[in-house]
């Protein structure tokens, strides 16, 4: 069974027997990166565009990364050499890399709804690789393989997403991802980031910190995005790390074979404390290795065949 | 003379709705008569045979935005009146939101002069309440009275200076001008780009919240309070705004308001699509809303609907959803999408038609509105049942951004008259 559509835009757009396509074809993509030479002929003559408005080290690598164990072309735009900068639209910028025949364009763009835009007016697949705060589907996809390599399913877990939910992609696309799957998601953060109505999307919103950490499998911290905080939102990173933050004493409360994750990049001392990031818990480089094996198995699923 | 025959005729203003024929001579009505007793009469050169139809009269947007001067690759005085025509409506007042903004006489009569030369309907210009709608110092509003604005409003923004919309209204009142509300606290809108709730939150989008609205909704509503002056409440979205400005008229206070079409015809959970052409200010609310607009609209607390007509071209909207200006025409299809409210049973048709008509003028306090003998002859003659597609390719306007592109909507201005000459009919517009 192929994915429903040339595009992956969203993770709600995602049947369950597709996020399971993925992972599973992850699995079998994971062994590629640790062979001596680290690439297969699947995508030779396929050209992929990494094209990114907005910065990245770790999401842009790991699509390059894998694109190139595949054997794809892959070429990387970013805005500051482009023509965005003489005043190009996004429509225009798309049609004019569509008329370079690319089999897949991956777009990173600070507004909600822009990969959508490509997808609308390109032939080329699209993969959505973080859109504004709205979606950034395939760090979900890596996050539930990280969880499912651990936990063997991901069915009954509990998972608790504590942090900036109002401006985190990576929070609206985990808690498509969880629910579909079948896992609790519990939510937590200072209320001026937690978004209106988050109870709608199937999550319960926790009382405290300790709230959320209690009985969960795996706590996910999100990063407080110091480059675009306004200050109203909290009133000091010192207060900030006391209240919603995660340490080593605090995590005495959690489960004992409780898994850490984050998105990255982490701010040290802030959300997450350096002994919890550094420790036995932790899985945060363990979801950068997983994900070049599931954005393998995408562009795999997407343009391979 | 032009004969009007076997229609049915409904003025709200003076509790008309009969069948009766309409006799017009010289831009004027000259008299309303029994059917058929006016048919031999001698001199009439022209007659419309409205059966089947309704007779009213000429449709008033009180809220448009014709963007000349200053911006004419979106709009024109000329296009818009053309727009106006092809909806029904034959009386338009204008916001001051151009480059350069209505905030003097000279832009006022550059308005006015560009109407009578090119437009087709009745044009009445607002001017500003502050200078180049600034919202820092008070523009020359006897002047503007003087040159014939009809009321002023910096719409598109809020005088945020409590003060300021105090000596505003105070001044204002003294040359008996209305003042129209623009209701948005820019702070807490705070780069919000829809309301905010479910919605928002799933797309993420930024959200709007309703009190961002209802505070200025309801200081407004006291400075009119304290300063005696009338004003009028701009695009009322919220079901806290009705409930404001409901309390407000129960206390007696002169504030009147408007709703737009798409306040009561879409909510929020339409912009799934990230289609531009939803984005508004004040945003399209939840579906409780709509029900409290539709709630305001039939006790009477919302007094006009009024479409807040605002052409944007394809540079403005196939942009990224944070990116795209606010503003939905609406001049096109106000018409069939109010006509919905009668289909829905919530109005009858004179109760509609007031708020086209009589109360548009009432509150702008225009010699139009009504079919009463001597009075302009602006009419429009609507068959309730025709049903047509709307396709904004077929718009007269010079943009596109309209959200109801190939909605399936009722009724149509079939004849529109505008002091006695016929400016739509079956052969499209004679203009």
């Amino acid at each position: 069974m192929p994915l429903q559509s040339k595009d992956l835009l969203t993770i709600e757009q995602l049947s369950v027997d597709e996020i399971t396509l993925i992972l599973d074809t992850a699995d079998s993509m994971k062994e590629i990166s640790t062979r001596d030479i680290k690439k297969v002929p699947t995508l030779r003559g396929k050209t992929i565009i990494n094209l990114f408005y907005e910065p990245s080290t770790r999401t842009r690598t790991s699509f390059e990364i894998a694109g190139k164990r595949l054997s794809a072309d892959v070429i990387n735009i970013s805005t500051s050499v482009s023509s965005v900068v003489k005043g190009e639209t996004l429509k225009d910028t798309g049609k004019n890399l569509q008329a370079m025949n690319p089999d897949t364009v991956v777009i990173r763009h600070a507004a909600a709804g822009a990969a959508k835009i490509l997808a609308d007016s390109l032939s080329a697949s699209i993969i959505n690789a973080g859109d504004g705060a709205h979606e950034h589907p395939t760090q979900a996809l890596l996050d539930v393989f990280t969880m499912r390599e651990r936990k063997g399913t991901i069915a009954g877990l509990q998972v608790a997403i504590i942090g900036d939910l109002s401006h985190s992609r990576v929070a609206r696309s985990n808690i498509h991802a969880l629910n579909k799957l079948g896992a609790e998601v519990v939510v937590y953060g200072p209320p001026t980031m937690i978004p209106p109505r988050i109870e709608m999307m199937g999550v319960r919103v926790a009382q405290s910190i300790d709230d959320a950490i209690r009985s969960a499998d795996v706590i996910m911290m999100l990063r407080i995005q110091l480059e675009r905080q306004s200050q109203f939102l909290f009133p000091s990173l010192r207060e900030y790390s006391t209240f919603f933050g995660l340490n080593g004493e605090r995590l005495t409360h959690a489960k004992e074979d409780v898994l850490i994750m984050h998105p990255g990049p982490i701010n040290r001392g802030v959300e997450i404390s350096p002994e919890v990031a550094d420790g036995p818990y932790a899985l945060i480089l363990e979801q950068v290795t997983n994900g070049v094996a599931v954005r393998m198995a995408l562009l795999y699923l997407l343009i391979g065949k | 003379m032009l004969l009007i025959k076997n229609g049915r005729v409904i003025d709200p203003a003076r509790a008309v709705d009969d069948d009766l024929d309409l006799l017009i001579d010289q831009g004027k009505i000259v008299e309303l008569t029994r059917r058929n007793e006016t048919h031999k009469r001698e001199g009439v050169s022209q007659s419309i045979d409205a059966q089947g139809m309704i007779v009213v009269p000429g449709l008033i947007d009180m809220h448009v935005h014709l963007r000349e001067p200053g911006h004419e690759y979106k709009e024109t005085i000329k296009t818009g009146c053309q727009a106006a025509a092809w909806g029904g409506f034959t009386s338009i007042a204008c916001m001051p939101n151009t480059t350069p903004s209505n905030d003097t006489h000279a832009v006022t009569d550059y308005i006015l002069d560009k109407a009578r030369g090119e437009g087709c309907v009745n044009v009445f210009p607002i001017g500003a309440i502050t200078k180049g709608l600034q919202g820092e110092s008070l523009a020359e509003m006897g002047e503007l009275k003087n040159a014939g604005v009809v009321a002023v409003s910096d719409d598109g923004t809020t005088v945020s200076n409590s003060e300021l919309m105090r000596r505003a209204m105070e001044y204002a009142n003294n040359f008996d001008l209305l003042v129209i509300c623009h209701c948005e606290d820019s702070l807490l809108v705070a780069h919000g780009v829809m309301n905010e709730g479910y919605t928002a939150t799933r797309l993420g989008l930024k959200g709007i919240p309703s009190a961002a609205e209802e505070i200025v909704v309801a200081r407004d509503i006291l400075l009119a309070e304290l300063t005696g002056c009338r004003i009028h409440i701009a695009h009322v979205s919220t079901a806290g705004s009705v409930r404001i400005i409901r309390e407000a008229k129960s206390r007696g206070i002169k504030v009147t308001a408007e709703t737009a079409p798409h306040y009561f015809s879409l909510s929020e959970e339409a912009l799934e699509s990230f289609n531009t052409n939803l984005k508004v200010n004040p945003p399209l609310r939840s579906v409780r809303d709509v029900e409290a607009i539709k709630e305001g609209l039939k006790d009477g607390t919302l007094d006009v609907i009024a479409t807040d007509h605002a052409p944007h071209s394809s540079l403005e909207k196939e942009v990224e959803f944070d990116y795209a200006s606010t503003g939905m025409v609406g001049l096109e299809t106000a018409l069939p999408l109010s006509l919905r409210l009668i289909q829905e049973r919530l109005f009858t048709v004179p109760e509609l038609v007031r708020k086209l008509t009589a109360h548009p003028a009432k509150i702008l306090n225009i010699a139009k509105g009504t079919l009463a003998p001597g009075a302009d002859a602006d009419i429009t003659i609507i068959d309730l049942s025709a049903r047509k597609k709307v396709d904004v390719h077929q718009f007269k306007s010079k943009s596109r951004n309209s959200p109801f592109h190939g909605w399936e909507l009722e009724g149509e201005a079939r004849y529109v008259v505008v002091k006695g000459r016929v400016i739509k009919g079956p052969g499209g517009l004679a203009v």
